[in-house]
């Protein structure tokens, strides 16, 4: 055996592999060969980095270089100079954004500085289709030692212990609720994984799932033994294909290692684990339908209680967590829960993963100790707001959360303040939004995509959602009401008091969210006819400026006739006319009109 | 695998693999300049690997630097322990590598009649 004294890590993760990655592990595999160093230097493909803004993304070992953006035309280079001479490709180093100074390693990067990564830990360090590098780096440990030295008792209390909360979006309490899984007397349970991740702009599941599939499935597993159920499911969107094959990998490499099946551990405990793919509706990532899809009926949800804890998959008591949930699990168990408890606030314990998108210049994955207050967020690890533009507002938890406006950015980052400040924790996708976003515009993209999303089973969301983004659509199309405003406010409490589900009772939330904040911008709309960001096309008017030397270019380019004046003359807009196609401006030579 | 014991002997097994990706123990850095290639600098390098893996040292990091001004005693390469002197060995040549691995790297016996430079540890 040779010794291997290099490593290339290249970034597999969806986000890296769109921007071409696969290509560049091709040409490193290839110059390896060629400069004759396949035998010494090792190539591994690994999950997501989370710095996806820059990808894909390149490490080489043992000097921890971070190569960004690389191509498979900077491979050579990289092999020649790097790995063959020792020298650093400097230009393909990062450089930071606000003082354009290059930085080499990975950990001295502002956006890694401030993260703390717990569930993150090995994504982009290991090779996710090699069990064996998770087991070196320490995997399945808590496994064997919850099946050999820990009761079901103690593993549930130590996760109560913990404090550690669903990072599915609702934060209940992970402990209590495997204790009620426990505590129901049957026959047969099941443990559930949540993937179905139907937040627009979340992608921390699955990149765990890439990344560092075992840890889920190592969660999982302790699950099913402090719960006492034997089988499990992991509830993944078929939109997810990568993250579904290592899947696959990572349960045929358990199963072949005897870390699932049967007597794992010689402990006498089975448990095994099936894939369920799902279409990917939104709703179905609510417990009660996804249950109903997994059986095979339409993914609609069901009213609680009874719980799944007590009456879940095919009516046994069943266990339903997220995938970040369970991916914290291992680390409690071998670290304990007083370590766990160490990192967050009083109530949130732990980190939390944030995808970052948006405005914001580092777009990508952060992993942070929850009670980090927003601007942390936003300016050290995300690196500020894209083209120097100001920040105007923080959409955080999806369609079921809030905006925050500049006022609330040194708000903590735990569940609870951000339920108090209107918003959610959700599952985490944070869009950072500047100057020239317009809150109602926001409010109904959102509303967009609940009332599209929304099952019809129950009145209040399937008719009620549809009558506020009628109202919200006039609104930014200029026929606002006196009285919208109220209006709206009294269908979002019915549909919050009403709905079936959390889909419809969260539903409302961007709407009352940037009515507490950004109520003027809405009263604009409907009393002055104006979009103060000047977002709303709808609302806005092209207006002929003094410059106008009489050239006749935007008539002729105008569709619809809506211009008119004499050769030479100052020209004007029919405004009753104007479709606001904006050809009048592009084309015109002495920049004379402006939209307004 | 069957029991507890059987996952941690497989992972102390699969542990060295992954070293590399944390900090090490000691580093061996050899002079990949211009001029410490044409003296010979991969071939040095080819038997400092070959070294390595005879003796199991999978906590040894190689690593590779450019030339630094001393062209005329290429082959050059540093030992680097933990917490002692950095060592810079001159006129290296492979048959040169396994005394000073063994002498050195192993034992923390610099070979003295090979060295050039020497930088104290702050
Ligand atoms: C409309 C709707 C969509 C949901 N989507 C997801 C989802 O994509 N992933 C998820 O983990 N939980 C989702 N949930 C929350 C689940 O119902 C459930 O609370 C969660 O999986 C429990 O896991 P946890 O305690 O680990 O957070 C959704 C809830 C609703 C109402």
């Amino acid at each position: 055996m040779q010794h291997i004294r290099a490593h290339v890590l290249v970034c597999g993760g969806t986000a890296c592999k769109s921007s071409g990655s696969q290509k560049v592990r091709d040409a490193f595999a290839r110059y390896l060969e060629e400069y004759k160093l396949q035998d010494e230097v090792m190539l591994v493909e690994t999950g997501c980095h989370g710095f996806c803004e820059h990808g894909p993304l390149v490490i080489v070992y043992p000097e921890g270089t971070f190569y960004c953006r690389v191509t498979a035309d900077d491979v050579k280079e990289i092999v020649e100079q790097h790995l063959y001479k020792g020298r650093i490709v400097e230009r393909l180093l990062y450089r930071e954004p606000l003082t354009q100074e290059q930085v080499p390693n990975y950990d001295e990067i502002g956006f890694y500085k401030k993260q703390h990564r717990i569930v993150l830990a090995n994504c982009g360090e290991i090779d996710p289709e090699n069990v064996g590098e998770y087991i070196a780096v320490g995997g399945y440990e808590a496994l064997g030692k919850a099946l050999t030295q820990m009761s079901p008792e103690q593993v549930v209390e130590e996760v109560k212990k913990s404090g550690l909360r669903g990072r599915g979006g609702g934060g209940f309490p992970t402990g209590l609720k495997w204790q009620f899984a426990k505590a129901s007397v049957s026959d047969k349970k099941y443990v559930i994984c949540n993937a179905d991740e139907g937040d627009p702009g979340a992608f921390m599941d699955r990149s765990v799932l890439e990344g560092d599939p075992h840890r889920v499935l190592e969660g999982m597993a302790i699950c099913g033994y402090a719960i006492g159920a034997d089988e499990g499911y992991i509830y993944v969107r078929a939109e997810y294909p990568l993250a579904i094959k290592r899947l696959r990998v990572a349960i045929a490499q358990a199963e072949e290692a005897g870390l699932l099946g049967r007597n794992i551990f010689g402990s006498g405990f089975d448990f095994t684990i099936h894939i369920k793919e799902g279409a990917g509706a939104f709703v179905c990532g609510e417990e009660t339908a996804l249950m109903a899809s997994i059986e095979g009926k339409r993914g609609m949800p069901r009213p609680r209680p009874p719980f799944p804890a007590v009456s879940g998959l095919w009516g046994k008591p069943t266990n339903i967590n997220n995938v970040e949930t369970f991916a914290n699990v291992a680390q409690i168990i071998n670290n304990g829960a007083e370590w766990y408890s160490r990192f967050g606030t009083e109530k949130s314990k732990g980190t939390k993963v944030f995808a970052l998108t948006g405005k914001i210049n580092n777009t990508g994955l952060a992993e942070v100790p929850m009670g980090i207050t927003m601007r942390e967020i936003i300016y050290d690890i995300g690196g500020g707001i894209t083209n120097g533009k100001k920040f105007k507002a923080v959409q955080i938890g999806g369609p079921s959360g809030g905006c925050l406006p500049e006022s609330m950015l040194d708000l903590p980052v735990d569940y609870d303040s951000l339920i108090a400040a209107g918003a959610m924790m959700g599952s985490g996708g944070l869009v950072v939004m500047d100057e020239d976003t317009c809150m109602v515009d926001v409010a109904k993209f959102f509303l967009t995509f609940t009332q599209s999303e929304s099952c019809g089973k129950c009145t209040p969301c399937r008719e009620g959602t549809k009558r506020m983004l009628e109202i919200l659509t006039r609104i930014t199309e200029g026929e606002g009401r006196e009285g919208d405003i109220e209006l709206l406010e009294s269908l979002a409490e019915n549909i919050k008091a009403t709905a079936l589900c959390g889909l419809g009772q969260s539903a409302p939330n961007p709407v009352l969210s940037t009515l507490r904040y950004f109520r003027h911008e809405y009263e604009e709309h409907i009393k002055n006819k104006r979009c103060p960001a000047g977002a709303c096309e709808k609302m806005l008017s092209y207006i002929i400026g003094d410059d106008c030397k009489g050239c006749t270019k935007c008539a002729r380019n105008c569709p619809v006739q809506a211009i008119s004046g004499a050769v030479k003359q100052k020209h004007v807009i029919d405004q009753s006319k104007c479709i606001k196609c904006g050809a009048c401006m592009a084309g015109c030579p002495f920049k004379a009109i402006t939209k307004g | 695998m069957k029991s507890l014991a059987d996952l941690h002997a497989l992972r102390d097994k699969l542990k060295s693999d992954l070293k590399l990706r944390k900090e090490s123990g000691t580093k061996i850095i050899i002079g990949m300049g211009t001029c410490g290639i044409a003296a010979g600098a991969r071939e040095v390098m080819a038997a400092v690997l070959d070294e390595l893996a005879r003796r199991h040292l999978t906590d040894v990091q190689v690593q590779q630097t450019g030339c630094i001004g001393m062209c005329d005693k290429e082959v050059l390469l540093d030992v680097l322990r933990p917490g002692e002197a950095r060592i810079t060995y001159g006129n290296v040549k492979p048959e040169d590598v396994s005394k000073i691995i063994a002498n050195h790297v192993v034992n923390g016996n610099i070979v003295e009649e090979m060295v050039v430079g020497k930088i104290e540890n702050k």
